[in-house]
């Protein structure tokens, strides 16, 4: 049962390492800001969340598991913070891949002037 | 057991130095501030990793505050850089 247990622990490490490295080769095989960005945000939440799951599995301890919950739930909240104002600021740096954009309602807005109501 | 140890050492420093990599070439400002986040993740998966594998919890509150403090620096990046930085694609 112990064996099964590390097995199962170093399974979900490895699975958090894979995504760590789809996220390094996504920064260095994407183009512009945003789809780096995309493939950044993998390991920020999916990632760290296999690594706890581990930890929790390793430690098997209900004070370890308690400690896991906010680190996890911070990382929740904080990640689509950064993940929104970096996107932001790199569409209206200029640091955008615009033929590659489908629909670009930012430009839309630009047009029309927020107190109109459009 | 050892073997897949060792494959977990080696996808992380695969992974850690391709992240090094976009840090240095850049090309852009917000591409290093991408990369500098995605380090501190894989920093704060090594730590973990790294306790699952020894069993012992001293570095969980260091994981902690890496994830509550962590945000700020891409923020802050993202809220000061310039509105355009002369960047060609």
């Amino acid at each position: 049962m112990n064996e099964v247990r590390e097995i199962a622990v170093l399974v979900l490490i490895l699975i958090g390492a894979l995504l760590c490295l789809t996220a390094a080769i996504g920064l260095l095989r994407f183009r512009d800001v945003p789809t780096r960005l995309h493939a950044a945000t993998k390991p920020q939440v999916l990632g760290l969340l296999l690594i706890c799951v581990a930890i929790a599995l390793a430690l098997e301890s209900w004070a370890v598991t308690a400690f896991l919950v906010p680190i996890m739930l911070i990382q929740l909240a904080t990640a689509p913070l950064s993940a929104h104002m970096v996107g932001r600021q790199a569409y209206r740096n200029g640091t955008i891949d615009e033929r590659s954009l489908v629909v670009d309602e930012l430009a839309d807005d630009k047009r029309t002037p927020p107190a109109a109501g459009g | 057991m050892t073997v897949l140890l060792g494959v977990v050492y080696a996808v992380f420093a695969v992974s850690a130095l391709m992240t090094v990599w976009r840090i240095i070439v850049g090309p852009s400002i917000l591409d290093r501030a991408v990369a500098s986040d995605v380090l501190l993740t894989l920093i704060m998966c090594v730590l973990g990793a790294e306790m699952a594998i020894n069993h012992h919890t001293r570095t969980l509150p260091l994981l902690l505050i890496v994830a509550a403090v962590g945000v700020f620096g891409s923020i802050s990046i993202a809220r000061f850089v310039a509105r355009r930085d002369g960047v060609t694609r």
